[in-house]
């Protein structure tokens, strides 16, 4: 079993990270996440961060890239609940946070995967999109 | 091989008033001990009450020189000391390693340059994130990266 528990909701994957991840713990995560969505073919993923009380370049990345892949699978990213700090510690960094989808928690991010999906359809898996 | 020195507002403070509360040495000898260092950083800087950013900082910095003292410099160890100025707590860490140094030192601390296809963003970034730092290093001898964050009022 996975330290980080993955929920189905309907085509919705919920994820939250209540652990510390260390690079190995991140890297795994990465790989069940995108398991998971080919398994279920869910349409979107919130990942649920407020958890998080350090990220740094190397989890930051894992996160990110995850994202972007689970993009490439037909699958929306919005990654929830970033705390003040974090999000100040990696803007001061300069990470490279375009692409990445976020909202204030995970009811937010929750409703913005719903909002996506009556709207724009660009992306998503044939079939699946709401009319 | 003269070694090259990077440092910036270190000259503030006099340092003959700094007084050195405690240190910790932690070896940086596999990639657990990345996680260790930086739970040290994190528990320090709460126990001497740095606010929730600070903290952050000064804990993804460590995070960010240990992964490059274990990736790049095939490991060695942080020292942590802990500070007191005459007014303010401070935490130092200081990581050391015996590896190939950089050789480029401008180059590293520019931003968005890795050696490992990687963001480029650990040494400008740690840098960015606290009050002083010095690297020194030199090829074939090794690196050593020191920081000091201090606790704001
Ligand atoms: N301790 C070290 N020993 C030898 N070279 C180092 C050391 N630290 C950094 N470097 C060199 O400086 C470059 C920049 O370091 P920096 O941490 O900014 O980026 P990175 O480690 O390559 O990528 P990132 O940290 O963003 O994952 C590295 O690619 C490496 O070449
Ligand atoms: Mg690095």
């Amino acid at each position: 079993m996975s330290p980080i528990p993955i929920l189905r909701i309907g085509t919705t994957l919920l994820c939250s990270v209540h652990v510390e991840l260390d690079d190995a713990l991140a890297e795994r995560l990465q790989e069940d996440v995108l398991g998971t969505i080919e398994r279920t073919g869910a349409t979107g993923l919130v990942v649920d961060i407020s958890g998080l009380e350090t990220v740094d370049s190397y989890v930051a990345r894992i996160l990110a890239d995850t994202g972007r892949m689970a993009r490439l699978m037909g699958a929306d990213t919005v990654l929830a609940g970033m705390r003040p700090e974090v999000a100040a510690t990696l803007v001061r960094m300069g990470f490279p946070l375009e692409g990445v989808r976020a909202a204030l928690d995970l009811d937010h991010g929750l409703a913005l995967l719903a909002h996506g999906r009556s709207g724009a359809t660009e992306g998503r898996r044939p079939g699946r999109t709401a009319p | 091989m003269r070694p090259v020195e990077v440092g910036h507002r270190g000259g503030e403070r006099a340092p003959r008033s700094t007084r050195l509360l405690g240190r910790h040495e932690l070896p940086i000898a596999c990639e657990a001990d990345i996680v260790l260092v930086r739970r040290k950083a994190r528990s320090l800087a709460q126990a001497y009450g740095f606010d929730a950013f600070a903290t952050a900082a000064i804990t993804t910095a460590a995070s960010e020189l240990a992964r490059n003292c274990w990736v790049h410099g095939g490991g060695g160890a942080a020292v942590v000391e802990e500070l007191y100025d005459g007014t303010r707590h401070g935490l130092a860490m200081e990581f050391r390693d015996t590896g190939p140094g950089i050789g480029d030192v401008e180059w590293a601390l520019a931003g968005g340059h890795s050696t490992t296809r990687s963001l480029g963003l650990g040494l400008s970034g740690s840098r960015r994130l606290v009050d002083e730092f010095a690297l020194e290093t030199a090829r074939g001898e090794g690196t050593t990266v020191r920081i000091v964050k201090w606790k704001r009022f």
